[in-house]
């Protein structure tokens, strides 16, 4: 199985023959779709280093090195293995490698909520997949695209309010080394309003690329606040691409906590397609060892008196990497835009490293921007000022640590969840 | 309590301290006073244990404990605490929060167990009305905002919570208003026992007013070149600074 692979387009051409001999036909995505996903693939090759949008997340190298062969040998899960993943304030729905598991997940009516899996969308509804994620921009979006797993569909139908948090539970478990591109869809209809957490696991023995998609619409006057929780493991190697599309009057509210993960890359790109809406996105990390965490947000305000807001925050020790990437794009008709960016990181020791890129490209002339970024070691003078009332050192730098990224931990406004990432952050500090 | 004997420091390729030698007892307050650049805040942080500073000569004993061999932490566990001339501002740590581990902490050194909240809670009320400290005030991040009579406010009341030997107020009177000042002082001698010790490091001659000393030293050029009682203080105040830079120049 293993074949010997040493350049660009081997790679990919490798990846492609082995995802090909393993999967089925994808009934749900439309044809010409799929067309276009090879077509790039083909073309632009995964991505490495040398690619700008990747140049500190060679992609390419962790799928020549670790995923050389792809068993796809999946395992299948038990109610036993999910019951500690789930979150009790929440309704829980369970995708694993990729699949939509009805029978994992929690069964309730709740008026307004449609959860299928994407082979059931009736073929009116086909036509919205992919329309957020074009297979022609992204070669993993591609990847994904040609191969996607009968993933989520989740619809709150307009005018209806869900009460309790949707959490879905995107668990991925091997025998041996698997792919999962798992693909949902989340549309939030106009006046509806709803709270999802996306939270992320490798249960398995073996190494995991996860390859993972999701499309988000939120309507007009709609609000979706949205929670993504990454605590994959040591073994797993994954890229999260969050194409999300706000409408007037609407809100979008994201916090990403990228606890653990081998290698983490986030595309988080947000386009406010219509007047006065608007997006918070935050995120907070925590790295150690070799760890890499790679936070990519693309805000695209198109359209007058928007508001978006990101706050990033990170630490990272021993010889980790995390970097932030945020792209604001104010467009010529987006006047009277509000768009904020700042990026706070740690830097805990002298072979880690933070890369931060802000970029601001702007082409209305009435609007308000601004960006800050960060990075430095721990505050020696609030350091040695807590020591010199009798606090030890270590305890004096965890003090520090949680007071940085309490603001974030602050916007999780669902207790069990909040209490989750605590207990995890304060083991990893 | 403390004896410090013959003690040089210095910071980079600069000596700041030449030989400091002075002993402080229990029930003593002494006063340090100096121009500026005399190496009065040096003493204080290489006492408090500041690792910017190298110690290149001499000794400090602290209730017997060769002080210079500990860390901060432990200088501060063994009942030394440091009124800081600048409180750092700390974003996101709760002045109650860094007051109950700073106390459990300490508590543990000596083997004691931790307090309970209820226990705690009392002593934050109490301790705070010896400073006027409003409440509220407890409940916010430490220093963060705080205006510059809060934050030495919150320095002794952080000196009462943790009830320490030997206090060293670090320019407590630093752009104090009388008010302030008289409140400052009022806690300082409220917390005043037979038992500790208080050494207090100023520029003026106006906080002696209302903490009177024992013993007054002067500290000029890294070395204490004049010592005496209260008086001292007052004919220094008379005379200035400058009477003393001329007499001790030619010894430098």
């Amino acid at each position: 199985m293993s074949l010997v692979v040493d350049n660009k387009s081997a790679v990919t051409q490798n990846l492609l023959e082995q995802l090909q001999k393993k999967s089925g036909k994808i009934a749900f995505m439309p044809d010409a779709e799929i067309i276009s996903a090879i077509r790039y693939l083909e073309d632009k090759g995964i991505p490495n280093n040398k690619h700008e949008d990747y140049k500190y997340c060679n992609i390419e190298a962790v799928l020549r090195k670790e995923f050389k062969s792809v068993e796809q040998s999946f395992n299948e899960l038990t109610n036993a293995d999910i019951a500690p993943l789930k979150i009790d304030e929440a309704i829980n729905l369970v995708v694993v490698n990729g699949v939509y598991n009805e029978g994992l997940s929690e069964k309730m009516i709740v008026k307004g909520l449609t959860v299928k899996s994407l082979n059931e969308l009736s073929s009116s509804e086909k036509n919205i997949l992919s329309s957020q994620a074009k297979a022609d921009t992204d070669a993993l979006i591609a990847l994904n695209t040609a191969f996607s797993a009968n993933g989520l569909f989740l619809q709150v139908d307009k005018n209806n309010v869900i009460p309790m948090p949707l959490h879905v539970i995107y668990v991925n478990s091997g025998n041996a080394n698997i792919v999962a591109n798992t693909r949902s869809f989340i549309n939030v209809q106009a006046n509806a309003q709803a709270t999802l957490i996306e939270s992320f696991y490798n249960i398995g023995s073996a190494k995991v690329f996860s390859n993972f998609v999701s499309e988000k619409c939120v309507g007009e006057n709609a609000k979706l606040i949205c929670y993504t929780f990454q605590n994959e493991g040591p073994l797993s190697y994954s890229v999260n691409t969050n194409q999300v599309k706000i409408g007037k009057y609407s809100n979008y509210n994201n916090t990403t906590m990228t606890l653990s993960g081998e290698l983490v890359r986030n595309n988080h790109n947000v386009v406010l397609a219509d007047s006065n809406c608007e997006a918070h996105l935050n995120g907070l990390f925590i790295t150690n060892g070799t760890q890499q965490v790679d936070n990519h947000t693309l805000i695209d305000h198109q359209m007058p008196n928007c508001e978006s807001n990101e706050l990033y925050k990170g630490i990272a020790k021993d010889r980790s990497t995390g970097t932030f990437n945020g792209k604001i794009f104010v467009r010529k008709d987006a006047q009277k835009t509000n768009a904020y960016q700042s990026s706070k990181n740690i830097l805990m020791s002298d072979d880690a490293t933070i890369n931060t890129k802000p970029q601001l490209e702007i082409y209305a002339d009435d609007v308000k921007c601004s960006h800050g970024t960060s990075t430095g070691k721990i505050d020696t003078e609030a350091l040695f000022y807590l020591k010199a009332r009798g606090i030890g050192e270590e305890s004096a730098r965890k003090l520090l640590l949680q007071a940085f990224a309490q603001e974030l931990i602050d916007k999780i406004e669902i207790p069990s969840l909040q209490e989750r990432v605590l207990h995890l952050f304060e083991k990893a500090l | 309590m403390i004896s410090i004997k013959n003690l040089h420091a210095s910071i980079g390729d600069k000596e700041i301290l030449r030989g400091i030698n002075l002993e402080v007892k229990a029930g003593e307050v002494h006063a340090i006073m100096g121009p500026n650049g005399s190496g009065k805040s040096t003493l204080s942080s290489v006492l408090a244990g500041r690792e910017d500073y190298e110690v290149t000569e001499g000794e400090v004993t602290f209730n017997g404990k060769n002080l210079l061999e500990l860390p901060a932490e432990d200088r501060a566990r063994e009942g030394l605490f440091l009124a800081f001339q600048y409180p750092v501002e700390i974003p996101g740590v709760s002045n109650i929060n860094f007051l109950r581990t700073a106390l459990n902490e300490i508590r543990a050194y000596h083997g004691q167990e931790e307090m309970t909240a209820k226990d705690f809670l009392a002593l934050v009320k109490d301790k705070s009305k010896l400073v006027e400290l409003d409440s509220k005030l407890a409940s916010r991040s430490v220093n963060e905002g705080f205006s510059g009579g809060e934050k030495k406010r919150n320095e002794i009341f952080q000196m009462a919570m943790l009830n320490p030997k030997l206090a060293i107020l670090d320019e407590t009177d630093s752009g104090l208003d009388i008010d302030a000042l008289r409140i400052v002082a009022t806690g300082v001698n409220k917390l005043k026992s037979k038992d500790n010790a208080t050494i207090v490091i100023t520029h003026y001659q106006r906080l002696l007013d209302y903490i009177v000393p024992d013993f007054v030293h002067i500290l000029y050029k890294g070395r204490i070149v004049k010592s005496g009682g209260k008086e001292l203080a007052l004919e220094l105040e008379a005379k200035g600074y400058d009477e003393i830079k001329k007499e001790f120049e030619i010894a430098d």
